[in-house]
């Protein structure tokens, strides 16, 4: 194996690749070898870091040099000076949010955003060449299998998952080895064994991260299930959107076929387990475990009732076991490390890590992956810097359509599955959106709702119409139409919809629309009754205004598509607001913020 | 561009490989929506008979998954992201302004064939919202005044 002085390890995650990482990785490369480098210094294109708000990301170790938002022109300047001379490029290293202060002296585990992680699902990611198996198997690869294989039963197997307490961390938290016992335990000829990478919830991309930047953990992961309740087929079914991940996870299920990990006789037992790879096309619903099975089979993506429960009878008539692909990603370490390792981690019912997608307004936006029990405090004002642009935070919304929002006086809580649900929020898969006080919760509601109208396959009433029903209410309500008594029918209706809907979509839609109720009361009676948007973000009830800080410059009154401002040069201008379209031109062009909405 | 014919020939290949496979329908309809931009009927027709199921059959799934068009697409489809992480923070205006410039509703095409407008699920890509795709390409940390030079890009 050759053997390099210094490695450049380039982010070719989603968000990275989407701001030119692969254009970086073809520029170092020239530019080693210009300075007849390329046999001393190896440029490796990995999964991603996490800290997508600094990408595209460039880490050079052995100092482990974070240097973020890198640019192709900067190339030639990390080359010569850190790689040829030694100097570390200070201008382009990254510079912490929170505390402005550089990392050129820190290494990578230093960096606030890093400080409290710990990384169980995600330790090879941005790591490890995902392209390259021989890079798994030397950080620990396909050894859990080899041990499950040679050294335990089935039952072991399953014994170790169920004391790791290890839930799922697609949603609905159930537990992992409860699932596989239950499929152990079915007496069939065949069996399947199914990763769930039908990533759908908006905000959350942990699970596409995982399968591009560790793909071998998931085919090991699905490979130690497969034995553990006696399948010998596995299914990843992953969403079309998702190119670079389909394109790695089919490598990674090639090279392990080449080495034996996969196929017939597994490591010399007679364990065979094959991986097939079934592409979504664009149906939310089908993340919900029978819908999934339906789409494998090739049909339209609708869910049936449960009982039968996959268990007994899923894809092809036949036991299935369906796992979330972060749950997968555990399943490896908890084999290798065993069952009190993983206890160790996290609190009592929820053990472990967890990975959250974080976005919205917050300063680091990005993967973390945290132990549970962490507070959600830690999460957004640590690890996350807290709110860009000197901005209140309002809330954090988790589970994405099927979750809630935590006000800022709840922000003390632990991130659990159970103390989430206490509050209205959930685990869900794991996506945090942070909301400021720009951010009207009213709006927030009507955005989830649309989603879910959207996405309701039409199978059962509650949910294709009244979802429909509740949309139609908050539309109203944040178009300044809405009517005394709304809140209450949307109670009414939220109450009835959770109640009698076929499938986890119809019966989870409902709560971002409670969890907005029950802490933000206020703004939905502010839009109702004194028809005010109290974040100033709904059109139909805000009002543009000219303040004396106006100079007449007169550039919002050339500006105005409808002629709506009037004013003489030099003085202070005025907006007709039977006029103004509220189309917020003027405020975007005007130098001196003297334009306000009210 | 493969010619019509061509494009037939290409899609009773991906019949034949998939034929007699479990679940074939979902991944020729892919295939085929990949051959020709969307799927017409006659399209629907030759997959139904060529892997021998209904019609109706291979209708109800086109029409069930986002990802197949029963209508030709523009040159260049472009996805704005309503993912939360980007309606959060101003989706929505990148898609008016888009709107506004191409004169064309949600889910159109122009008139000239240049274009589709496309709301998309979340890409993924949240640490650079707001987002909009362009084809292949992905366009990040997006203003709506960046919009009419990235839409000159592909009018040249």
């Amino acid at each position: 194996m050759d053997l390099y002085r210094a490695h450049v390890l380039v982010c070719g995650g989603t968000g990275c690749s989407s701001s030119g990482s692969a254009q970086l990785i073809e520029r170092f490369e020239e530019q080693l070898k210009e300075k007849g480098l390329e046999k001393e210094v190896k440029v490796i294109r990995t999964g991603c870091f996490g800290l997508c708000e600094a990408g595209p990301v460039v880490i050079v170790y052995p100092e482990g040099t974070f240097y973020s938002r890198v640019k192709v022109e900067d190339v030639d300047e990390i080359v010569s000076e850190h790689l040829l001379k030694g100097r570390k490029v200070q201008h382009l290293v990254y510079v912490d949010h929170k505390t402005h202060e550089s990392s050129i002296q820190k290494s990578l585990k230093e960096i606030g955003f890093y400080k409290q992680q710990q990384r169980v699902a995600l330790r090879n990611c941005g790591v490890i060449d995902p392209e390259n198996i021989d890079e798994y198997i030397a950080f620990d690869g396909y050894r859990a299998l080899a041990k499950a294989l040679t050294e335990m039963t089935p039952e072991q197997v399953i014994k170790e998952i169920l004391d790791s307490g290890l839930r799922g961390r697609g949603g609905a938290g159930f537990p992992t080895g409860k699932k596989w016992q239950f499929a152990a335990a079915s007496k069939a000829e065949h069996k399947y064994f199914v990763c769930n990478a039908d990533e759908g919830d908006p905000g959350a991309f942990m699970d596409r991260s995982l399968l591009e930047g560790d793909p071998h953990a998931i085919v090991e992961a699905m490979a130690i299930g497969g034995y553990a309740i006696g399948a010998d087929e596995g299914w990843v079914y992953v969403r079309a959107e998702y190119p670079i991940a389909v394109q790695r996870l089919q490598r990674a299920i090639d090279q392990a076929h080449e080495y034996g990990l996969l196929g017939k006789n597994i490591f010399g037992t007679d364990f065979n387990f094959d991986i097939h790879i079934r592409l979504g096309a664009g149906a939310f619903v089908c993340g919900e475990e029978t819908a999934l099975m339906a789409s494998i089979e090739g049909m339209r993506g609708e869910p049936r009732p449960k009982p039968p429960f996959p268990a007994v009878k899923g894809l092809f008539e036949s036991p299935t076991n369906i796992n979330n692909v972060e749950t997968l990603g555990n399943v490896a370490q908890i084999i290798l490390k065993g069952a009190d390792w993983f206890r160790s981690i996290g609190t009592e019912r929820s053990t472990g890590t967890k990975v959250f997608a974080l976005g919205g307004k917050i300063n680091n936006t990005g993967l973390v992956e945290i132990p549970m029990g962490t507070p959600l405090r830690t999460i957004i004002e640590d690890i996350g810097g807290g709110i860009p642009n000197g901005k209140k935070f309002k809330a954090v919304q988790t589970g994405g359509p099927s979750g809630g929002c935590i006000p800022a006086s709840l922000l003390d809580i632990p991130v659990e599955y159970d103390t989430l649900t206490s509050v209205g929020a959930m685990m869900g898969s794991g996506g945090m959106i942070v909301l400021d006080e720009d951010n009207c919760m009213v709006d927030i509601a009507r955005f989830f709702l649309d989603f879910t109208v959207d996405e309701s396959c039409g199978k059962c009433t509650p949910c294709r119409i009244g979802t429909r029903r509740m949309l139609e209410i908050l539309e109203r309500i944040v178009n300044g139409k809405g009517e005394e008594g709304d809140i209450e029918k949307l109670e009414n209706l939220a109450e009835n919809i959770k109640a009698t809907a076929l499938c986890g979509l119809g019966q989870t839609a409902p709560n971002p629309v409670l969890s907005t109720i029950k802490f933000f009361r206020d703004e939905y009676e502010a839009h109702i009754k004194e028809k005010r948007c109290p974040a100033h973000h709904c059109q139909a009830l805000l009002n543009y205004v000219i303040t004396d800080k106006c100079k007449g410059c007169t550039a919002c009154a050339r500006a105005c598509p409808v002629g709506a401002i009037t004013g003489t040069v030099k003085e202070q201008h005025k907006i007709d607001i039977q006029k103004c379209i509220k189309c917020g031109t003027c405020m975007t062009k005007c130098k001196f913020g003297a334009i306000i909405k009210d | 561009m493969p010619d019509n014919k061509e494009k037939y020939a290409q899609l009773q290949e991906s019949i034949a490989k998939h034929k007699g496979e479990r679940g074939a329908v979902m991944p020729v309809l892919q295939e085929a929506q990949g051959i020709f931009g969307y799927v017409p009927e006659d399209v629907q027709q030759m997959i139904a008979d060529g892997l021998g199921v209904t019609l109706a059959e291979v209708y109800g799934v086109a029409t069930f998954y986002a990802q197949f068009s029963l209508e030709p697409k523009g040159k260049n489809v472009i996805g704005v992201c309503l993912g939360t992480a980007c309606y959060v923070k101003g989706s929505q205006k990148i898609m008016d302004k888009l709107s506004e410039e191409l004169q064309i509703e949600v889910g159109r095409t122009t008139k000239d064939g240049l274009f589709t407008l496309n709301a998309t699920r979340c890409l993924g890509a949240c640490g650079l919202a707001p987002v909009m795709m362009i084809n292949d390409e992905v366009y990040g940390r997006l203003t709506p005044d960046q919009v009419p030079a990235i839409l000159d890009k592909y009018r040249a």
